[in-house]
């Protein structure tokens, strides 16, 4: 059964607050809220509120971030890497919707800005969520070319520009996690549903012409949980950095569960 | 689901802002429970015209009511809405409209057939 509640240990509490001076009254203040956690202080998480000079600032909120660990409060916790949306690491809960940190602008956000981790995960720290669960589901997908036939020596598996255009919307995928940890479905039943990205990348793989294994892995997602515990809510599209269409891709595979039977 | 880890459980529908999408999905559940429900009022209107006219006009009395105008219509969008959020549901899953841009469109559209069919059924019956 879906539990609503948060655990009790998991009941976030009121943090420090810290203040910019604005002694003139020309600063572009920004109030940034955001969830903390200590493994080794705390015992329950807590929300932090930092004033931000914006104008002292860089435009997307992952600046924000570098700011406040520069400059404020360097205990934050806190993943990125490439900052440009490629590498996924800053996926995270902001004002309600899960994004990337590194390409969501401050100026398309009104009011104050909340960050969390990604929603419903174990938090290892901060804004930092454990997501080893995650990827072992993308790892059960078995998210590599399988083949029967031999490769020939003096070429490479080779494919049609029609057959390779099936694959765009798909391959794009970046697993930051945005989509699985925005879904209700994903929530409640994390332990046996795949979730969006586990099913968009099997999607992927079902339907590249070069692979010989659709058969078998159309059984391994035959389940009632798997692929079947996703009702088309379309929170993991609406919240794709990339722009993807998790929920198309898993309507997709269930049209080929049933085509095959025919 | 019981949560057995030391760690924090990081916030979920406490923090999250559900898109329209998500509140119509929502929507069409609770609709769903509301259906249920509503057919043993249905069974409960057709047992007592099979009692006669006094069993009757009690159920006639009571639907005429504020409170049961409110149940009575709050029963009839929900089949309406059900219905054809369902349909949308079927076009979904031969894959129709799944571009985010049709999706809100075409909840928008579900929505406003609900409440117009509930409105025009009013019109009528009353």
């Amino acid at each position: 059964m879906a539990e609503f509640k948060l655990p009790a240990n998991s009941i976030v509490g009121k943090g420090q607050y810290f203040s910019e001076p604005n002694p003139e009254g020309t600063n572009k203040i920004k109030k940034v809220i955001i969830y903390r956690y200590d493994p080794e202080k705390n015992k329950r998480p807590r929300t932090d509120t930092y004033e931000i000079d914006l104008n002292q600032c860089g435009s997307m909120v992952l600046d924000v971030l570098l700011k406040i660990k520069n400059e404020v409060d360097s205990t934050l916790a806190f993943r990125r890497s490439c900052r440009e949306g490629i590498c996924g690491s800053c996926a995270m809960n902001i004002n309600g919707g899960n994004t990337l940190a590194c390409t969501q602008s401050i100026a398309d956000i009104e009011g104050d800005l909340h960050l969390y981790p990604l929603p419903h995960q174990p938090v290892i720290k901060d804004l930092v969520a454990d997501l080893t669960h995650f990827y072992a589901q993308y790892a059960s997908i078995e998210p590599w070319m399988k083949t029967d036939s031999p490769t020939a020596s003096d070429t490479e598996r080779l494919q049609s520009k029609q057959d390779r255009e099936k694959l765009d919307g798909l391959y794009e995928c970046i697993l930051c996690a945005c989509c699985s940890t925005s879904c209700p479905s994903y929530w409640w039943n994390s332990e046996r549903y795949l979730g969006p990205a586990a099913l968009l990348n099997a999607a992927r793989w079902i339907n590249d012409s070069r692979d010989e294994a659709v058969g078998e892995r159309l059984d391994g997602l035959e389940d009632p949980f798997k692929l079947y515990r996703c009702h088309t809510i379309m929170n993991c599209t609406e919240a794709c950095p990339k722009g993807l269409n998790p929920a198309k891709a898993i309507i997709n595979i269930k049209q080929l569960m049933i085509k095959r039977k025919y | 689901m019981s949560w057995d880890d030391q760690r924090p459980m990081s916030p979920h529908l406490q923090i999250y802002k559900l898109p329209i999408t998500a509140k119509l999905s929502v929507l069409h559940r609770g609709t769903g429970v509301v259906i249920f429900i509503g057919l043993i009022l249905m069974v409960w209107g057709l047992a007592s015209i099979a009692s006669g006219k006094e069993g009757w006009e009690t159920v006639h009395n009571v639907l005429s009511s504020g409170v049961g105008q409110v149940i009575l219509f709050g029963f009839i969008f929900s089949l309406y809405y059900h219905l054809v959020n369902g349909i949308r549901h079927l076009l979904w899953d031969i894959g129709w409209g799944l571009s985010l841009k049709v999706v809100h469109q075409s909840g928008f559209l579900v929505l406003g057939v609900a409440i117009g069919f509930t409105v025009l059924t009013g019109i009528i019956v009353l």
